[in-house]
């Protein structure tokens, strides 16, 4: 039982390995490193990163330039509760806010245009999770991110919350289509 | 009860290597297993937030 | 002072009066509170599963959050008191240093249990174990969890008290063993964990109460994170222990190498817990040479360490094994181990599903960039649940089918039920992550009510695919309840029924004999490459998480470019 008993000699710190071992360690090690520089090489040479830009900010601001660019790009309404739909020029600063519980506002953009998506939230945390691709971000209050983006297929995508945040989570919704130009 | 047994008998003059000395010395490791994520992880990581720009 | 002793017979092992009661008191409070947080994780996967979808939503919000906290705090950190004690004061053959204390801390943690008990059910903090802020919680929410982290904190103090006194008063000869040096890891882990718990959680107590105004939501997450997932970290150094001790055990082994074992459990000291970045990767700014660095371990060297102990506790049982004759071919001291033992096959389920399950996926999901497809989607339970039910929970029920007979003196209830368990509770909590990491991949999200969205103005559905996925994840869910059931059946049952074992070990104040030195290893009779076997499993283990990374960039690539 000698893992439970002290080691058999009192020196054992240069005690050699077994070569199970040591190939072992080599194999992991090697395999760790590639892991490792896996990360910055797919920054340079990759196609999906966040590179970390954000921004300090508080909800009012940031509502305030959500409603700016409401109230200039809006090109329709939908659904029962008139949630307007914006169309951004191409290469803009989009902004989308995640409230309790929705998110505003649904947004139509152009196929292989590129946009710099601001996204922050007015009151809790929120989870923006974009479906079906599946790519998600914390959305988190007083802070805005900016993920530059460039959907590559048309098609109507859902934002849906997967952060908790509170009871109606689950009803938190929004739309992003995109449209062949 | 483990019989008594035949060991190296010039074990005791031999020096401790480092590694040893680092793994039997459970203050120092506690030292180091505090330090390293304060430093790394949270400071850092602090760091990163404090100097995050305001937006304009 | 007179301090009492009794040596168990059956086990050799030496029990300190007061460490004794310790431990089964840490023990005991922690499989009931198991109990407990098992029946709530059967309303949530009941809930979670679309056929049956149980609760109410804010009824489900209230029960998960209590899953969180006790699973993953209270259930585990009462039961790794007990390990600390056991590895400090049984293991070395010690009085336990300063037993009050270990008292005082028992019952403050049981009573910070209790009051976040009470503010969860009272329905006022269902706010899951994270609580970010600005979401808020009831102040005693807050409250209760710094009392618990207090009681533990003292209790990885008495344990580096013993460890003092054991040293000063020459109960062993020698290092420390194996099994404790990897509890001491678990015991530093602990203690940054704690800390970092307190540097956020008492802000946000008086937060709470309205003494300061504002709490920065991203630095409680860096922050809140450097306790939440190094919480998890202490489970990983203390479950690799319990495999260790359980090789020892059962089968005699030794371990491989005493440099290579320690050296890996040094590596986590220094790097397991940055780990707590696989959290903050998607978050906005926190630069990505902090996300990298950190969420790597610096260069996945806590990897490395894992996968150390990953070869070199099924190798020693593979040396113990072909030591006693088992040595036809590569695979024969595997076949002939003794997979009726709860205790070993609990054990080696725990090191399988650990290292497949949980320690492929930890590491695919914290890659920086393939977080983006992972984040908050329910792969992320699914990666937990074989990191902290199989591999800790599992391998602390492995360890009380061999350690609550020998302390309460009492004979396993129900054997041939404790015989299944293992393998009902291992394989039904493994295919419940498999297929909550199916469901996640496909965009399910966690702590989610309703897939289905309903009430919401647009309308989404989820592919039949994503639905079987949970459907299939919630009754793998209830076999896994039935599982953890059983296990508590057995347990409660040998306590209060089990028959009594005459072991005429009485209780005496005679100093035990000092812990001797293990006995040198025979001669080696080979020439290297004495785990054949293991390093074939290793192999496989390899290609299988090499082919899985792939499959995962992949994937990735896929999805709309951005930066």
């Amino acid at each position: 039982m000698s893992a439970l008993l002290p080691p058999s000699e009192r020196i054992w710190g240069n005690h050699p390995l077994d070569k199970v071992e040591g190939t072992w360690i080599a194999i992991a090690l090697v395999w760790c490193l590639f892991m490792f520089f896996m990360m910055p090489y797919w920054h340079v040479f990759g196609k999906q990163n966040y590179a970390g830009e954000a921004y300090r900010t508080t909800p009012a601001v940031y509502s305030a330039k959500v409603e700016k660019m409401v109230e200039a790009h809006t090109v329709r309404k939908e659904t029962a509760l008139d949630i307007p739909v914006v169309r951004p020029p191409a290469g803009s600063d989009v902004y989308l806010a995640g409230r309790l519980w929705s998110w505003y506002p649904a947004l139509e953009l152009e196929k292989d245009q590129t946009y710099r998506l601001h996204i922050s939230s007015l009151d809790w945390q929120h989870g923006f999770s974009l479906q079906p691709i599946n790519v998600n971000a914390q959305v988190v209050p007083g802070y805005e991110m900016v993920l530059t983006i460039t959907p590559d297929k048309s098609g109507e995508y859902t934002i849906i919350c997967n952060e908790f945040c509170g009871a109606l989570h689950h009803t938190m919704m929004g739309k992003i289509y995109v449209v062949d130009r | 009860m483990a019989e008594p047994v035949q060991r190296n008998t010039n074990e005791q003059e031999q020096p401790v290597p480092v590694l040893q000395q680092i793994l039997d010395n459970p203050f120092l490791l506690l030292f180091l297993g505090v330090v390293m994520p304060t430093v790394f992880y949270i400071l850092w990581g602090v760091m990163e937030i404090v100097t995050i720009p305001m937006a304009n | 002072m007179s301090e009492l002793f009794r040596t168990c017979p059956r086990s050799g092992l030496v029990f300190h009066k007061a460490a004794e009661s310790l431990i089964k008191f840490n023990a005991v409070t922690a499989v009931v509170f198991l109990a407990v947080g098992g029946v709530l994780g059967l309303l949530v996967v009941m809930t979670r599963w679309p056929a049956v979808h149980l609760l109410s939503a804010d009824l489900f919000y209230q029960v998960l959050t209590g899953h969180g906290i006790i699973m993953l705090l209270v259930w585990i950190i009462f039961f790794e008191m007990a390990v600390l004690y056991f590895c400090s004061s049984t293991l070395l053959r010690c009085r336990l240093a300063t037993p009050r204390f270990a008292w005082l801390g028992y019952v403050l943690m049981l009573g910070g249990a209790a009051i976040t008990g009470v503010a969860i059910l009272q329905g006022g903090s269902s706010v899951m174990m994270t609580s970010y802020v600005p979401m808020p919680a009831a102040p005693h929410f807050y409250l209760g969890l710094i009392l618990f982290a207090v009681g533990a904190l003292i209790g990885c103090f008495v344990f580096l008290g013993t460890l003092v006194v054991a040293k000063n008063e020459r109960t062993y000869e020698g290092s420390i063993p194996l099994v404790t040096f990897g509890a001491l890891t678990a015991c530093i882990i602990a203690i940054f964990t704690i800390a970092s718990g307190a540097i956020i959680l008492i802000p946000t107590f008086l937060w709470s109460v309205g003494y300061i105004s504002n709490i920065d939501p991203l630095m409680y997450r860096v922050i809140w994170w450097a306790m939440g997932h190094s919480s998890q970290q202490i489970n990983v150094a203390a479950h690799v222990s319990v495999w260790y001790a359980i090789a020892a055990i059962v089968f005699g082994a030794r371990p491989m190498s005493e440099r290579v074992s320690r050296g890996a459990f040094l590596l986590y000291i220094l790097f397991l817990q940055l780990a707590s970045a696989h959290h903050i990767l998607v978050d906005p700014g926190v630069g990505t040479e902090w996300k990298i660095f950190n969420t790597s371990y610096a260069m996945y060297l806590a990897v490395l360490a894992s996968m150390v102990h990953g070869l070199t506790v099924p190798g020693s049982i593979e040396v113990a094994q072909r030591e006693k004759g088992y040595t036809n071919g590569m695979f024969e001291w595997l076949r002939k181990a003794p997979w009726g033992n709860p205790v070993f096959s609990g054990m080696f389920i725990s090191l399988v599903g650990f290292g497949f399950l949980g320690g492929i996926t930890g590491v695919v999901m914290g890659t920086e960039q393939i977080n983006l497809i992972i984040h908050n989607t329910i792969y992320v339970p699914g990666h937990f649940h074989p990191t902290v039910v199989l591999g800790t929970t599992l391998a602390f029920m492995a360890l009380c089918y061999f350690l609550v007979p020998v302390l309460f003196r009492r004979e396993l209830f129900l054997p041939g039920l404790a015989k299944w368990q293992t393998y009902l509770f291992g394989g039904g909590t493994a295919l419940m992550s498999l297929f909550m990491m199916g469901a996640g991949t496909l965009g399910v999200a966690r702590r989610h009510w309703d897939m289905a969205f309903s009430g919401a103005p647009f309308s989404f559905e989820f592919g039949g695919a994503a639905y079987m996925m949970m459907g299939l994840t919630g009754i793998f869910g209830v076999i896994s309840v039935i599982g953890g059931a059983a296990f508590v059946i057995v347990i409660v049952g040998t306590i209060l029924l089990g028959k009594k074992i005459e072991d005429k070990s009485e209780y005496s104040t005679a100093r035990p004999a000092v812990l001797p030195m293990a006995p040198p290893a025979p001669a080696n009779t080979g020439t290297g490459f004495i785990a054949p076997g293991t390093f074939a499993l290793a192999v496989v283990f390899l290609a299988t998480f090499v082919v899985y990374y792939f499959l995962n960039w992949m994937y990735l690539s896929s999805v709309w470019p951005m930066k």
